[in-house]
């Protein structure tokens, strides 16, 4: 994009668009993304880091959706993540469906709950709406807790294990990490090239608007609760297949999967790799899964550590990693 | 008789217990420009926050080319051809001065679309630029909206209104903050803008409302006072009383 001249030094720098290789980083953002995480598994000090990376790092990219570019708040996206890996187990294990039936129900699933806590929370703003998503998502880790037929209660749901899946006439042996790494890469990459195409769509920029400035929005006249709605059902529908590819990975659903200290952890990886970028998400649960790995080899109070790091990023880096990165790119 | 664009009748708006607009009947006939005066809290803001949707009155009703507008969610307003200003600018600060406007082109023509490009609406690049271009904005079309200078601000979101292309623009104190040169500059603007819309203007001074309306509207104390040209307003005993005599630092 050009800039034409701007009559005041000031104008003339904010005028620049990110320029060079940040540009570059933005147009490949899909590709990009989908060659780091090809190479993960063979970076990382352990597969089953690499899987986690990858199914967390999607957890994040769909929040980042909803917190990042929307500016909602959420603290329940454990439930829609929950209920992604829930549907998929019960799919398999109870009624014995094909593991890629029971993969389109957990996202379903999922995105169905979405909708349902969207519009009871929409209208709220601010903290309240972080509460009502907070209590809503508690009330569905209840639900399971209590339908213990069907989820196992306490002890999670098991018993679903997916051994093998045909993908394509191919055969994959799915407990063979590497191989199963891939097969869910190639989900994370479609729910990649998805969220970017959300980005990138007028829809993508009138999210951006709200987030700016919701009165302005709605007074453009954008349908504000309507267009939050969609974004809400959409992060919800991300982390819901995220949830059907933890299930379909631990071949367990602990019911912790829907405990509030998930949704903590996803708006914690978010920040830390730096919310309203593409990438940072990944970066985020990167480095926060990273630092639970190596300093829990330490000491048992890696918490304390990963806690620290953080706060000191809230205060001094709000950008988070990837953001910041950018920014020194860009030069500002 | 042209039939009039808007009318309103008997509008009122609570908060609470306070009354902060009662009674207000008026009706606005196209392309004139109509000012709205009264000392602060007299009620300008809120009747034009009831006009523009933002607040439901609490009685009355208001019909826009004919149209029963009551129940009518906020969004829609601009839909219909009601756009409007804020008394405190009220722009996208971190989007550049030509993405304020192109989004808010792209509310008529996309707004749940995920799938287009973004970029690829280019009639939406051209009503932006012609907006800016209208407000005198083109050479800041590539800087960070927050880093323009105060009055500039003020005109881009007169070209955020005008890219709707409202048959009604509502401008609240458009010159507030504005030092004497950017002053003319909007007066110059509103004067231009007036030759092909309906316009209802809240503001202070009184030498450019006297220079640029058609007719003139006085609140106070949330009711309609007076109603008349801005001669006939000029030489009212009560207007004098509760507003001009007070504001000769403006006039
Ligand atoms: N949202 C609101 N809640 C409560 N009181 C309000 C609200 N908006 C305006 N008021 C009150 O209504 C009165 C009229 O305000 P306003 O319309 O802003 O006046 P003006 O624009 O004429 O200065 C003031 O006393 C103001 O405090
Ligand atoms: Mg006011």
């Amino acid at each position: 994009m050009t800039s034409q001249s701007s009559p005041l030094p000031v104008m003339a720098a904010a005028a620049a668009r990110p320029a060079g290789l940040v540009a570059t980083l933005t147009a490949w953002r899909v590709p990009l993304t989908i060659l780091a995480l090809c190479l993960l598994p063979w970076v990382l000090p352990s597969k089953a880091l690499a899987v986690n990376v990858l199914i967390y790092g999607l957890i994040a990219v769909g929040y980042n959706l909803l917190f990042g570019y929307t500016g909602l708040l959420s603290f329940g996206h454990a439930a829609f993540f929950g209920a992604g890996a829930y549907a998929t187990g019960i799919a398999i294990g109870q009624f014995g469906l094909p593991w890629f039936v029971a993969v389109a129900l957990g996202v379903v699933f999922g995105g169905a709950l979405a909708v349902v806590i969207g519009l009871l929370s929409i209208r709220t703003r601010g903290i309240y709406f972080s509460m009502v998503t907070l209590a809503l998502s508690q009330l569905v880790y209840y639900a399971a807790l209590q339908a213990s037929s069907w989820t196992g209660g306490e002890n999670g749901l098991r018993g679903f294990t997916v051994a093998k899946i045909s993908l394509f006439g191919v055969a994959v042996d799915f407990l063979n990490p590497v191989a199963k790494y891939y097969v869910l890469m190639i989900f994370a990459a479609l729910a990649l090239w998805l969220v970017s195409r959300i980005l990138n769509s007028p829809f993508g920029a009138a999210i951006e608007a709200i987030r700016e400035n919701e009165t302005r929005a709605r007074a453009c006249g954008y349908d504000v609760e309507r267009t939050k709605l969609l974004s809400f059902t959409l992060s919800g529908l991300i982390c819901a297949l995220a949830g059907t590819m933890s299930a379909l990975h631990l071949a367990i659903v602990p019911l912790d999967t829907l405990h509030y200290h998930t949704s903590g952890m996803i708006v914690m990886m978010t920040l830390l790799g730096g919310a309203g970028s593409f990438f940072g998400p990944f970066v985020g649960a990167l480095a926060f899964l990273l630092m639970e790995d190596v300093i829990s080899l330490w000491t048992s109070h890696w918490q304390i550590v990963v806690g620290s790091v953080f706060i000191l990023f809230v205060l001094f880096l709000p950008k988070g990693i990837w953001g910041t990165a950018l920014s020194w790119r860009a030069g500002r | 008789m042209n039939a009039p664009l808007l009318a309103v009748e008997n509008v009122g708006r609570r908060f609470g217990g306070f009354v902060a607009l009662e009674g207000v009947t008026a009706s606005f006939e196209p392309n004139k420009v109509t000012a709205i005066i009264g000392p602060n809290g007299a009620g300008k803001s809120t009747f034009f926050n009831v006009l523009s949707g933002v607040l439901p009155p609490s009685t009355g009703s208001i019909r826009f080319k004919g149209q029963d507008l009551t129940g009518t969610p906020q969004h829609r307003f601009v839909h219909l051809g009601i756009a409007r200003s804020y008394q405190i600018t009220n722009i996208f600060p971190d989007l550049s001065v030509h993405e304020n406007v192109r989004v808010a082109a792209q509310a008529f023509r996309a707004r749940y679309d995920i799938w287009t490009d973004r970029s690829r609406l280019p009639e939406l690049d051209d009503k932006a630029d012609a907006a800016l271009a209208a407000v005198g904005l083109s050479q800041q079309r590539g800087a960070t909206a927050k880093f323009l200078a105060h009055g500039q601000q003020r005109a881009l979101e007169i070209a955020i209104a005008l890219v709707a292309e409202p048959e009604l623009l509502l401008l609240d104190e458009p010159t507030a903050g504005m030092g004497p040169e950017e002053t003319k500059d909007m007066v110059a603007l509103i004067e231009k803008l007036a030759a092909d819309r309906t316009i209802l203007l809240v503001e202070h001074k009184m030498k450019m409302i006297l220079g640029l309306s058609d007719r003139i509207l006085v609140l106070h104390h949330g009711r309609l006072i007076a109603d008349g040209t801005p001669q006939h307003i000029q030489a009212d005993s009560e207007v004098r009383r509760v507003y001009l005599g007070q504001n000769d630092g403006y006039a």
